[in-house]
């Protein structure tokens, strides 16, 4: 059953030290709120779980939470390199991460595969790719009626998914559109969900029956946080902020503007902030 | 090189953009594919279908998107579905005809890097990793790959096999039970390589205006094979550039801003 509270409960009642989390999002999304909220009450020891760990992992990394990575592409999405988690994993700093690397394909399956209630993922993968050797999780099995050589890895189970979405009516029934990415498999892999969303609405009777709903019993905690995926974005709310995604670039390169940074914009920030960052970019 | 009215980059995103078809259903990798898939959409291919990796089918962006998410992706797609199903039904299911990818590091049988410079527990440079390259690889009907070339970008050796292009050369990809073509093109700054028929290693069948045999081989990490008949790709046509151009400066506009709303 989804309960509405306020963010810094939903964090608080369902992420602990040492769980195994995923903030997902691809691209879209993005629940950056909920991850400053993380960062905030200083959890440690995560594995961070993520097809594409961008600005929030490079944040959580650089902060020193993560004692392991899960993912399929560490980059700022046509910027370039997350500069906090290359100097976790070229120089340790702040620590040394434990790196799991997969293909976006082999994620997405893992989620699948998760969601369904499966131990594994199987499919068409990693034929002739240098991950199937640094990375023992990747395997292969045989297909029993044809013979061919399939891929197999470990499914996706969070202890914990959080992920942003444009609105929950007052059941706490949530709808996710656009660019849905892998938000839904990542939901149902997870023992529990924490969602954010942009407004809560009385109901869904507008909406149209093959669009994505979960349902509220799949939600553990719901809070409501306009401009919660910034500088992602929210389709049909506010566009993508690309210039911070090219500013996060320079201040994540230095190890003491990062944490100057942190300070400002997170630590001594709340969740209302995020209202304000959307304001100019309101579709 | 003689002055040109037009730049090497110019001219390999031009040179790329003419090699995909109409009929084309075509997987796009972000940055240097992304503009030359744009253009041929712009020029001569209108009925083009693009796909990025977020799930969007069939875009038609009115500005190159920063990420492969960008809402505007979505906003101009035909549909958009869920990345699970763009993996399994669309890429693995055999439906995309041309991988078009990019690459940090690429060595003569068009196998990709771009993971780590160094070894892989002990990167010198820990890059961002494959994405959906590995089995845009080997799932796409055939790929074509587009990079500048320097001597730090086309190596002897690649540090890590990113994306299986030819492997060690020859039948490589069927040994290891791919039955696609794998790396059929290769345009850079300075030229067009296709592999040879036998070793699959890549061949300069095209040199673009202005470019010498030496301007080549100084950029390329490994001694440089050149076609008998060897070419000269026709320079942009005015309509090209200008389509570029205009592309160009609508997405500098648009990122340097705040997307739409600035």
């Amino acid at each position: 059953m989804a309960k509405f509270m306020p963010l810094r409960d939903a964090v608080a009642e369902n992420l602990h030290d040492g769980d195994a989390v995923a903030f997902e999002g691809f691209t879209h999304l993005i629940p950056h709120a909920a991850a400053h909220e993380a960062i905030r009450q200083g959890f440690k020891d995560l594995t961070l779980i993520r097809m594409t760990p961008d600005v929030i992992y490079d944040q959580m990394v650089g902060m020193g939470m993560a004692k392991k990575l899960v993912f399929s592409y560490i980059g700022n999405p046509g910027v370039g390199l997350l500069r906090r988690c290359r100097d976790s994993v070229e120089n340790g700093y702040p620590r040394s991460v434990e790196i799991e690397e997969h293909s976006h394909a082999g994620m997405a399956n893992a989620y699948e595969a998760g969601a369904s209630g499966l131990p594994f993922a199987v499919f068409r993968g990693y034929r002739g790719a240098g991950l199937a050797e640094v990375n023992p999780n990747i395997r292969s099995v045989t297909c029993p009626f044809t013979g061919e050589k399939l891929a197999a890895i470990p499914s996706v189970r969070p202890d914990v998914t959080f992920i942003h979405a444009q609105k929950a009516d007052k059941q706490g029934n949530v709808l996710v559109e656009g660019i849905i990415g892998i938000q839904k498999e990542a939901v149902l892999a997870a023992k529990r969900a924490v969602v954010t969303v942009e407004e809560v609405v009385d109901n869904f009777d507008d909406v149209h029956p093959n669009c994505c709903v979960l349902p509220q019993w799949t939600i553990a905690a719901i809070a409501e946080v306009p401009g919660g995926a910034h500088p992602s974005y929210a389709h049909g709310y506010y566009v993508r902020d690309n210039a911070t995604y090219l500013e996060w670039d320079k201040i994540a390169a230095d190890r003491d503007g990062f944490a100057e940074w942190m300070k400002v914009n997170v630590l001594e920030a709340g969740p209302e902030v995020f209202a304000e960052r959307v304001k100019g970019l309101r579709s | 090189m003689s002055e040109q009215d037009f730049t090497p980059d110019e001219m390999m995103t031009i040179a790329a953009s003419r090699a995909l078809r109409p009929s084309d259903v075509c997987f796009v990798g972000i940055g240097a594919p992304s503009a030359a898939c744009n253009v041929a959409r712009l020029t001569h291919a209108p009925e083009i279908t693009l796909i990025y990796e977020s799930g969007t089918i069939g875009t038609r962006p009115d500005v190159l998107p920063l990420s492969i998410g960008d809402g505007e992706l979505c906003d101009t797609a035909v549909t958009t579905v869920s990345v699970p199903e763009m993996f399994r039904y669309w890429l693995q299911g055999g439906r995309i005809t041309i991988g078009f990818l990019g690459a940090a590091q690429l060595d003569k049988f068009g196998n990709i890097n771009t993971t780590v410079i160094g070894d892989y527990n002990k990167p010198k440079t820990r890059l961002p990793g494959g994405g959906g390259a590995p089995e845009i690889a080997t799932s796409c009907g055939e790929i074509f790959i587009t990079m500048k070339q320097s001597l730090r970008g086309m190596v002897d050796k690649i540090d890590f096999y990113t994306s299986f292009g030819h492997g060690d050369g020859g039948d490589h990809r069927e040994r290891l039970g791919i039955t696609t073509k794998g790396p059929t093109l290769l345009v850079t700054d300075l030229a067009i390589w296709k592999p040879d028929p036998e070793s699959k290693e890549f061949t300069v069948v095209s040199l673009h205006p202005g470019v010498t045999r030496e301007d080549v081989q100084a950029t390329c990490g490994w001694p440089v094979k050149f076609a008998d008949n060897l070419e000269t790709t026709p320079a942009p046509t005015d309509e090209e550039l200008s389509t570029l151009r205009d592309l160009k400066a609508r997405t500098k506009a648009a990122h340097e801003g705040t997307g739409k709303a600035a």
